[in-house]
């Protein structure tokens, strides 16, 4: 962990602690950049909307910023974790990331794709009915994700977001494919993560959508936000 | 807050044993293949009866090694980038996503060993001279086929360059364990001890757990 963030908590420009601190962060695969030179921070109770067309570099960025790519120059932190070292490991437990791509299996229903969330992290089974009643799922807890629309699939990935509770949301097109009421609750999950101390990264192509709640947004193209 | 490392390697063994339930993939498809392959072999080399006697045995375990390496890898590898992401994101230990998903494909192994050994007798007359040693040799087999098929999956998931060397990590290592399931029968047909193949077995297993576990961080960090 890198030693200025250890016992203190760092002030951004808002004012509040910062969750998400990046300086010059590039990305890079193969000889190809995918992200250059971004500088951003998102602080506590606050909600970042990134917005680009296809190809920008958003899903890369949020990838990045859920530890799952490390970026290649730099200075990265979330949670006060150098995302370029091993203590990225450690925060993953508080990152709730919801890519747009569901990640449920598609055999399980959604009660099973739940179940093994709340195994895997020590909660509750009770948790599962409570979270999938919450995203208006009860009825199709014994659905297989393989039937479900992707509108309910992303539910189902909201529902496993209220269970975990995360410190940092992370959500990629979060609104597409989703109606009115489910539009809703994916802006009532970042409300909730932001009034509880959390910080929410939003990424899409829709930009009027996010705009109604995050509390400060960005544009990127090429990489770069611009 | 995550769980305590049995629970996540049970959480990952009751998931993939779960979707191979809803799945069928072993029971409808590799199980029968298996079991016309030994099917086959007789056909093959004709209707002499000591010979296939002679032979049975082998084929049983050669049948076993290559279909149940697939079983092994074909269970690791069903998963997509997105589920990947997020068991990752769930902070569970990858050495007991290693586990876990070894211990899903030891239990398919052991299922699939004992209806290939039923077929086995059947169709080759196979003399039962020390088959009180089937259970055991059948668990050391399975565990170091589950492990030796769940850490090549690992490598395949990391490119599609990596896939080419799995064949190469693949056939070394499951060569120790062909060689200790079959000496061990010939050793109790001479009525010779047969401990040195079994423990022969059990070290290729427990190097293969050791590799496993140690690279399980790297192998999911690349994939």
């Amino acid at each position: 962990m890198d030693s200025s963030f250890v016992g203190h908590t760092l002030r951004g420009v808002s004012g509040t602690t910062t969750i998400v601190a990046l300086d010059s962060v590039s990305v890079r695969v193969g000889a190809t950049h995918i992200l250059r030179d971004i500088s951003l921070s998102v602080g506590q109770g606050e909600a970042v909307g990134v917005f680009g067309s296809n190809g920008a570099g958003k899903t890369t960025l949020l990838r990045m910023l859920a530890t799952l790519i490390v970026p290649s120059a730099g200075s990265a932190h979330v949670f006060g974790s150098d995302l370029t070292s091993d203590d990225r490991y450690e925060i993953r437990p508080r990152i709730g990331y919801v890519g747009h791509v569901p990640g449920l299996y598609p055999e399980l229903t959604l009660a099973e794709n739940l179940g093994f969330v709340a195994s895997a992290r020590g909660i509750g089974r009770s948790e599962v009915d409570r979270c999938l009643s919450a995203v208006g799922l009860a009825g199709a807890a014994d659905r297989r994700a393989e039937v479900c629309s992707h509108g309910m699939a992303r539910r189902a990935e909201f529902a496993g977001v209220l269970m975990m509770e995360p410190d940092l949301l992370l959500l990629d097109e979060p609104h597409s494919a989703l109606d009115g009421d489910a539009v809703d609750l994916v802006d009532a999950v970042v409300m909730r993560t932001m009034e509880s101390g959390g910080a929410a990264l939003l990424v899409s192509h829709d930009k009027d959508r996010v705009r109604r709640v995050v509390t400060d947004y960005h544009e990127i193209s090429g990489g770069t936000l611009v | 807050m995550t769980s305590s490392f049995g629970t996540q390697v049970s959480a990952i063994a009751r998931r993939d044993l779960l979707r191979e339930r809803r799945a069928g993939e072993v029971l409808w498809v590799t199980l029968p293949f298996g079991a016309i392959a030994l099917l086959l072999i007789p056909l093959a080399v004709g209707p002499d009866a000591p010979t296939l006697q002679a032979i049975g045995l082998g084929m049983f375990w050669v049948i076993v090694m290559l279909f149940g390496v697939l079983i092994s890898i074909r269970q690791t590898n069903a998963e997509t980038q997105p589920q990947r992401d997020a068991v990752a994101l769930l902070g569970i230990d990858p050495a007991a996503v290693y586990l876990g998903r070894a211990l899903a494909s030891f239990s398919l192994l052991i299922v699939f060993e004992v209806v290939l050994a039923v077929v086995t007798v059947a169709l080759y007359d196979v003399p039962l001279v020390g088959w009180i040693w089937m259970p055991l040799v059948m668990l050391l087999v399975g565990v170091g086929l589950s492990l030796l098929g769940t850490l090549a999956a690992g490598i395949v998931s990391t490119g599609r360059s990596a896939t080419a060397l799995v064949p190469l990590l693949v056939a070394p290592l499951s060569v120790p364990l062909l060689i200790a399931a079959t000496q061990t029968f010939e050793a109790l047909r001479l009525g010779r001890s047969s401990l040195m193949w079994a423990l022969m077995m059990a070290a290729t297993s427990l190097l293969l757990a050791v590799a496993g576990v140690l690279t399980a961080r790297p192998l999911q960090e690349t994939g």
